[in-house]
């Protein structure tokens, strides 16, 4: 109790600030070295990025001081209220929304330009807390577990109707919270199985993904050996799962593209995960040529960047594929490009544990609450984290498909980095006052 | 936190750390293991830039500049740098082109490299041009003048010995010769240009540079450390003296022939005309093709090198060296005679000799002087049937190795391309020509140059430099020396000395007094110099050619063979004029006027009458007009004969029973080969 009379910037967690410090400073060079030329005339030029990009990373911290010196009860009250106002804003982008590349998930407002999905996510984070730490909300029954599954669905489909599905799928990481809260386990392992085999059978050669689960199957039989001599019920459902897996990939997906699909759908569900169509989709016309899609150029340039960066990197500012802009977008979702190619692996494996520390560390963060709203709020931080960072690091180096979505702090972009700062900061206040019990 | 299992956050915890991990995996994949995408890397963003070096300039031995690389401006246009504001009038005031010439050739230079890249937009600007330009740059954004270097010859002359350049063909490129070399570059075609391509091109320097997405250079890769420099061609000094060259080719005009001038002691070449030659200015930049087309269908041939390409019997010219050997196998001496009576009648056929009176055969050096076919075709036989050699191929062998040591039946190696090697006949030959029986009948008229002999001016003076140095000579050629230095590896085979079996001085000495009395008192007295011991030979050579189907006699060839000085020879020359008549008229006039030029460097007032009957007299026979139309068209039916064989291969290749038709092509010979 004797820490509560202490000023609240001394009881602010530090590695969380260093680490976040830390990843902007990165950003900042990241973005620098891909726009600088040899032949510009200063570092400090003001219609470069990185500059542009200081001066939010002024207004973020200025924002971070503000919540400091907020009451951390402020955060649970407004909660409802904010998420009322984000919901109705999203559902006004949904027919205001400027036209950005495709998307219309912008609201212009003057001369400035915000993405309410963006900073949704902290309303959505505050609200999900407020339900679920309530003391009236009981998760154990399925009537509250489809309200707290829709305080994430909402802006979900709204996002989606902005066409802006990648952010959208950001909104998916509060089943993680939920699963925290005491989601039963086979939601999430059917989930996650269910998007890993899609994602596998659209990416992996047919064969080869048989190879893969049939070995799969195998290792755990193995390892569950004695539990299998005892129990039939765990036989049979090793058995179908391996069954389910290989019928979904071997002959549904197959038959239904082709025979059910037509052509252009089938591109369509390609496209989204950066894949071109494989031959046998194809009529026997157009079997074998080249069909690079946009988001298959993307990845390639970016696989070029990040593989040629080799162990210890090209070196700052002698990055050939980022400095000569062969990577688009490189200096928003595929700023990690950057990182790759001029640090190698050393530098990229290095930015990949700083991500991880700061994700455990507000998972740590999060357990010591006394309270259930900032410990909830602070696992809706670490899920936003989480999936920002893997699905953005995935795609630039294959793994995943390409959905534009930012990589936290070091991505390009007023809002992304100011609504990732104000989530944080707001964490760091909640964890300030980790004794007071906040409802 | 009633409802919070513990494991739970041990599960998101272990997600986080897995996901992390495969991402790492991935990396490492990326980075460590796969190599291609530093290849692919290096591929997309770095461009080589080739540095082309000045080619190399070419001297006379007096240092007089032959041939210069001039520059010249290329108007080059980065379309999509231009601004909309531009000063499109002045432009067009400064190219002396309307607005619509101007946007024509504005959307072709946009359409020929996209509208990022530069592009030629024109070609070669005159100096006016470039300098107004050059002026004016300030105000035409997205334009530039870019400096390029032609070939440009100062003088008019020598066109055949330096050659042309020339953008290499896709045949070349698959050659070893070229292997360094890629699409657009220039390389020597022909002449020295052709002969000296590695010393004159110079070594490339090649740069790298960063390009971006739109394919432009940005900046040096690593700064430059990896770019190597340009060294310039190294430049040639020849032999040859572009002075007497220029008054060669003066003598020659209007004439067909070539006139060959070597200095003995080095082989060194100090004129070589060919007529009719072109200006080598016309064969420079982008006229090449058009001009080149234009003299190719000449019909006297102006691109043809009649100095080391054309063969010609080489008439009385060829009696020294009858002589030479028939005194070095000891069938004569000096003083042995032959009691001409006008002709030879011993073989039964006459064969018709210019002199009737007795005596002008009495020993070798007046049947020198006075030219006696009867003379050499009688020592001719005598040499082949010498009893020593057994029977008369024997001998004929014996005395055909004496010809090729002299240089003949094969090209002498001229550092000029495509030289020709003449003819020389072997047992073989005659074996082929009188299946059943030969003898030393059949063979005698090569003893006076007629025959089946035939020889190039070039291999002609070289003869005469074997004569000159009494037994041995250097290999002629042009380069004296490569920037500047006379031993450079590639002049080594020209510091070589030939000795010529072992004839001894004795058996030269003889002769050259011969050729001595050729101008004091015999058929050359035209050669006679004040002061200068010019030893000379004529030659009218009769001569064939075939028309359609039938062959007809033409007028004769005019030859003419000479050194000067006798004991310290500075000179030796062989001049072929073609149909013009006897030697002692045309050729003998110009080789002598070509020594009195080079030795005295003037030509005394009592023979300027010569010199103007030279530079006057037109020899062009009218016959190579039809010769040449009816060659064309020979040539023609067998291009399209050879059109014909090879459609009908292609058709068969195509055809899927292939193999079958390839056995019946093959049987009936459509294939060749």
């Amino acid at each position: 109790m004797t820490s509560r009379n202490k000023p609240v910037v001394s009881r602010m967690d530090s590695i969380t600030v260093l680490l976040y410090l830390l990843l902007c400073m990165i950003g900042l060079v990241a973005i620098f070295s891909v726009e600088y030329r040899s032949t510009d005339a200063s570092y400090f030029l003001m219609n470069k990025s990185h500059m542009r990009q200081l001066i939010w990373l002024g207004i973020s911290l200025f924002a971070g001081i503000l919540i400091m010196f907020t009451d951390s009860k402020f955060f649970s009250s407004i909660a409802y209220l904010s998420y009322t106002i984000c919901l109705f804003l999203l559902v006004v982008t949904i027919f205001a929304g400027v036209n950005v590349k495709g998307s219309h998930s912008w609201l212009g407002v003057g001369g400035l330009r915000f993405q309410p999905g963006e900073v949704g996510k902290i309303f959505t984070s505050l609200a999900l807390a407020k339900f679920l730490s309530s003391p009236e909300t009981n998760f154990a029954t399925l009537k509250h577990r489809l309200i707290g599954a829709a305080f994430a669905l909402i802006p979900f489909v709204l996002i989606v109707l902005q066409s802006e599905t990648g952010l959208a799928l950001v909104y998916l990481c509060f089943f993680f919270v939920m699963y925290r809260e005491g989601l039963p386990h086979i939601i999430m392992i059917i989930a996650f199985s269910s998007i890993v085999l899609t994602l596998a059978t659209l990416m992996i050669e047919k064969t080869m993904l048989l190879y893969i689960v049939t070995g799969l199957t195998i290792v755990a039989a193995v390892l569950m050996r004695k539990a299998l001599k005892r129990e039939v019920m765990l036989r049979v459902i090793l058995i179908s799962v391996w069954a389910i897996c290989i019928l979904f990939s071997q002959l549904i997906v197959p038959f239904t593209f082709k025979h059910v699909l037509q052509k252009h759908q089938i591109e369509r569900i390609y496209t989204t995960v950066g894949q071109d169509v494989p031959d046998e989709y194809l009529p026997e016309a157009e079997r074998g040529k080249a069909r690079k899609t946009v988001s298959g150029y993307n990845v390639w340039q970016s696989k070029i960047a990040i593989g040629s960066g080799g162990f210890a990197g090209k070196g700052f500012l002698n990055g050939t594929s980022t400095k000569n802009e062969f990577v688009p977008e490189q200096n928003t979702d595929f700023i990690f490009c950057a990182i790759g190619e001029q640090f190698g692996f050393l530098g990229s494996a290095a930015l990949v544990l700083i991500y991880l520390a700061l994700m455990l560390r507000i998972l740590f963060v999060a357990e010591r609450q006394r309270s259930a709203f900032s410990r909830i709020y602070a696992y809706c931080v670490a899920s936003i984290l989480f999936m920002h960072f893997a699905i953005n690091i995935s795609m630039t180096i294959g793994l995943a498909p390409v959905i534009g979505i930012t990589l936290p702090l070091l991505s390009y972009g007023g809002t992304s980095l100011l609504s990732f700062s104000i989530l944080i900061f707001i964490l760091l206040r909640l964890d300030a006052d980790r004794q007071v019990m906040i409802r | 936190m009633s409802f919070a299992p513990a494991p739970r956050r041990y599960i998101i915890w272990s997600i986080f750390i897995c996901i992390s991990v495969i991402i790492l995996g991935k990396l490492a994949y990326l980075q460590l293991i796969e190599d291609k995408y530093k290849i692919l890397a290096n591929d997309i963003a770095i461009t080589r830039k080739v540095v082309y070096p000045p080619r190399g300039v070419i001297y006379d031995r007096k240092g007089k500049v032959m041939l210069y690389n001039q520059v010249v401006y290329d108007l080059m246009v980065t379309a999509n740098d231009v601004p909309k504001n531009i000063d499109t009038a002045l432009l067009c005031n400064i190219l002396e082109i309307d607005k619509a010439q101007y946007e024509t050739i504005f959307h072709r230079a946009e359409v020929r490299n996209g509208r990022l890249r530069q592009s030629v937009m024109v070609e070669q600007l005159s100096p006016k041009q470039a300098a107004r330009v050059k002026e004016n740059i300030y105000a035409f954004g997205g334009f530039e003048l870019k400096e390029r270097y032609i070939r440009t010859y100062p003088e008019k002359n020598s066109a055949l010995i330096l050659g042309y350049i020339g953008e290499i063909s896709k045949s070349k490129l698959q050659t070893e010769k070229y292997a360094g070399y890629k699409q657009g570059d220039y390389i020597g075609i022909n002449g020295l240009e052709y002969t000296y391509e590695e010393i004159l091109r110079g070594q490339r320097g090649i740069h790298y540079l960063e390009r971006d997405n739109y394919n432009r250079p940005t900046e040096p890769y690593r700064k430059g450390a990896l770019d190597t420099q340009a060294v310039a061609g190294k430049s040639l000094e020849l032999h040859l003296d572009m002075e007497l060259q220029e008054y060669g080719e003066q003598l020659m005009s209007h004439k067909i022939g070539s006139v060959i001038a070597v200095d003995p002691k080095t082989g060194g070449i100090l004129a070589m005309v060919s007529a009719p030659s072109y200006d080598p200015n016309l064969l420079k930049g982008k006229e090449r093709t058009r001009n080149f087309s234009k003299l190719d269908r000449d019909a006297a041939k102006p691109l043809y090198n009649r100095a080391i390409k054309g063969t010609y019997q080489p008439g009385s010219t060829l009696k020294p060296m009858t002589a030479l050997v028939a005194l070095d196998e000891g069938v004569i001496t000096p003083s042995y005679g032959f009691d001409c009576m006008g002709g030879y009648y011993n073989c039964g056929k006459r064969v018709g000799c210019t002199h009737v009176g007795g005596g002008h055969a009495a020993n070798l050096r007046r049947a020198l002087a006075n030219s006696c076919n009867s003379y050499f075709v009688h020592i001719q036989r005598k040499v082949v049937d010498a009893e020593r050699h057994g029977d008369v191929k024997q001998g004929v062998e014996r005395w055909r190795q004496y010809f090729y040591d002299f240089g003949f039946g094969h090209p002498t190696g001229v550092d000029l391309p495509f030289e020709s090697g003449g003819y020389l006949p072997d047992t073989g030959f005659y074996n082929r020509m009188y299946p059943f029986k030969w003898n030393s009948c059949n063979v005698m008229l090569v003893g006076m140059g007629q025959g089946e002999v035939a020889l190039t001016p070039i291999q002609m003076v070289n003869s005469l430099c074997i004569i000159a140095n009494k037994g041995y000579y250097y290999t002629p050629h042009l380069v004296k020396s490569i920037g500047g230095n006379e031993n450079d590896t590639a002049l080594k085979k020209y510091h070589e000395k030939h000795t010529v079996t072992n004839i001894p001085d004795a058996a030269y000495n003889e002769v050259a007094l011969g050729m001595q009395d050729v101008v004091e008192f015999g058929t050359g007295k035209v050669a006679k110099l004040p002061d200068v011991a010019v030893c000379a030979k004529t030659g009218t050579v009769e001569n064939k050619a075939r028309v359609g189907n039938q062959i007809i006699k033409m007028k004769d060839h005019s030859v003419f063979v000479a050194f000067a000085p006798k004991d310290d020879p500075k000179i030796a020359i062989a001049v072929v004029v073609e149909n013009a008549g006897f030697g002692a008229t045309w050729a003998g006039p110009i080789a002598s006027l070509m020594m009195e030029k080079y030795l005295t460097d003037s030509i005394a007032t009592n023979r300027k009458y010569l010199e103007e009957k030279m530079f006057k007299a037109n020899l062009v026979n009218p016959y190579i007009y039809v010769i040449d139309s009816t060659q064309r068209r020979v040539d023609r039916e067998r291009y399209e004969r050879r059109l014909k064989k090879q459609r009908i291969e292609d058709s068969a290749t195509r055809s899927r029973d292939s193999i079958l038709t390839r056995k019946w092509l093959e049987k009936h010979n459509y294939l060749g080969k």
